[in-house]
């Protein structure tokens, strides 16, 4: 074949790679918002599901989705920063101890999200809950069963890959000079990492946060045996509740609803939700950089 | 010749196997300027370094012999090296502000040792900049970031950051290599200025900045010390040849 060809035949496979994406997405955007948007309203947002959820609104579905993350981020985030602060500072590279933890990372991000769900019913409810109701409520089951702490905690394990790896590349980026310059003048190495390294990871760490939320929201998997639930008449108000989370609700009223056709409507709207959430996480995210990068300039 | 503040005794340090420093032993009078020059890869950075001890930063590193502080060895086992780093004082090649307040970075060292007190701090950042001779540059835009000025503001801010944490040594690996000439002169002018206070010890590529501002230099080649005198006596008339080949331009 000609050169002229094959650039021709190269640029022509990767336009259409480009395309079929596009494609996908506005796709997937404009199915969402036609189906959704004529749905989406005030009352939709602030009720509670009525007759078989095949009327009224999301509203639990939103507000445990909410909760969820936040506490899952409460979990995740600190956790994940202080082994990304072990791994970049304090492990030598060629320790066994750094090794492993880092294949140990690798391996949770690329662990199935069921297995996670597994792993939170047998941990977090069978062993951690049952044990706590032993020693605290003598036996009554309490802590013993699936509720919104366990699913943000399953969710957390699920989500702390990501936010080890975006730290630890943040706190990465800090320059050796930077760390020099600290040191030079006295500080111990703690000082530098609290005043020179995670100042200047704060970007890292935003990032991490808002990619792990805004991918815990939307799991449905890791909260299935461990917190979700099919419906409640009230909001969840201790942590020993359970919760509504919109991507389960999603999922049942696509699969176990008595009448599928009749909650579409409702389907598509709380899909719209959804993606609104998620994109706006997004956005906050992407704001918060460019702020912190604009100061740091 | 003033006393000797700094008195280094058969010092090698090897990277791995890899010899870089080969049984320096070396004087460095107090409050004057000692210059080290010599070849790119000379060992004349990784000798400064050891004297702060920054080479500990480093996987690898084995170092032998002894450094006398004020008759103190600072590789003794019970050297706290926070409080050496305190005493002795470092400027890089690369200036290196925190993306930080220009404030901020010159109050850095005497937060992290404890003061909190605004009155003080306001004190020490005052005095600092000024001994740094950038006081009348910075004065009216202290809260701006650091990173907003020039590279010789930012490298005489660095200064003003070593001094507020009050050294009584300040080591400088090439200062003003990446200056413009005339950030380099006021670099050249606050030496002459500081070592009225402190005793400089420069790292330099450059032989006629040795010859302006230092008071004794010396030669480093392949890891040996090579050379060590007065600077007029250097650059004059050295004992050994290869001194004499090396600031005549012959080699390196």
């Amino acid at each position: 074949m000609n050169r002229n060809v094959k650039d021709i035949v190269v640029e022509g496979i990767t336009g259409v790679s480009v395309l079929v994406i596009i494609f996908i997405i506005v796709t997937i955007l404009a199915v969402t918002i036609v189906g959704g948007w004529p749905n989406l309203n005030l009352t939709f947002l602030s009720e509670f599901p009525k007759d078989g959820m095949t009327k009224g609104g999301i509203f639990p579905a939103i507000v445990g989705t909410a909760v969820m993350t936040i506490i899952m981020a409460v979990a995740a985030v600190p956790f994940g920063v202080i082994t990304a602060i072990y791994l970049a500072e304090y492990a030598s590279e060629k320790s066994i101890l750094a090794k492993t933890i880092r294949f140990a990372v690798k391996t949770l991000a690329v662990v199935p999200s069921i297995i996670f769900g597994l792993f939170g019913l047998g941990f977090f409810i069978g062993f951690v809950g049952k044990n706590m109701d032993g020693l605290l409520n003598g036996g009554a089951l309490k802590w013993g069963q699936p509720n919104i702490l366990w699913a943000s905690f399953t969710m957390a394990l699920l989500t702390l890959p990501v936010v080890i790896v975006s730290v630890e590349e943040a706190i990465r980026t800090i320059p050796r000079e930077m760390r020099e310059a600290s040191l030079a003048l006295g500080a111990t190495k703690w000082q530098t990492i609290r005043s020179v390294v995670l100042p200047g990871s704060v970007s890292g760490i935003l990032t991490g946060t808002i990619l792990a939320v805004s991918r815990g929201a939307g799991e449905v998997a890791p909260i299935l045996f461990t917190g979700a639930a099919y419906f409640l008449s009230d909001l969840p108000h201790s942590l020993s509740d359970q919760f509504m989370s919109l991507g389960y609700h999603i999922y049942i009223m696509s699969t176990q609803s008595s009448d599928v056709d009749a909650t579409l409507p409702i389907q598509f709207a709380t899909t719209l939700v959804l993606l609104l959430l998620t994109f706006s996480l997004n956005a906050v995210a992407v704001i918060l950089r460019y702020r912190i990068r604009k100061r740091a300039k | 010749m003033n006393d000797i503040k700094v008195k280094v005794k058969e010092l090698s340090l090897r990277y791995g196997t890899n010899p870089a420093l080969k049984k320096i032993s070396m004087d460095i009078p107090e409050k004057m300027v000692t210059a080290f020059i010599g070849p790119s890869g000379c060992g004349k950075s990784t000798f400064l370094r050891t004297l702060n001890r920054m080479n500990d930063l480093i996987d690898n590193v084995t170092i032998e012999g002894e450094v006398l502080i004020d008759n103190i060895n600072i590789y003794d086992k019970n050297i706290d090296v926070v409080n050496l780093r305190k005493k002795v004082g470092m400027i890089f090649q690369k200036s290196n502000p925190f993306a930080k307040s220009v404030y901020d970075n010159i109050a850095f060292g005497p937060r992290i040792n404890g003061i909190s007190q605004k009155s003080i701090l306001d004190e020490i950042v005052e005095k600092s900049l000024k001994q740094a001779a950038i006081w009348d540059e910075v004065k009216d835009r202290l809260f701006n970031s650091a990173l907003s000025l020039s590279g010789g503001q930012q490298q005489r801010i660095c200064i003003a950051r070593t001094l507020a944490v009050n050294p009584e040594i300040i080591l400088m690996d090439e200062p003003a290599s990446a200056l413009d000439p005339i950030s380099t002169a006021k670099i050249e002018e606050l030496i002459h200025e500081l070592k009225k206070e402190y005793t400089i010890v420069i790292v330099t590529h450059n032989m006629q900045q040795a010859a302006r501002t230092s008071d004794l230099t010396a030669l480093f080649y392949m890891g040996d010390l090579v050379e060590m005198n007065k600077t007029e006596i250097i650059f004059s008339n050295p004992a050994r040849k290869q001194t004499e080949d090396y600031i005549s331009g012959r080699f390196g």
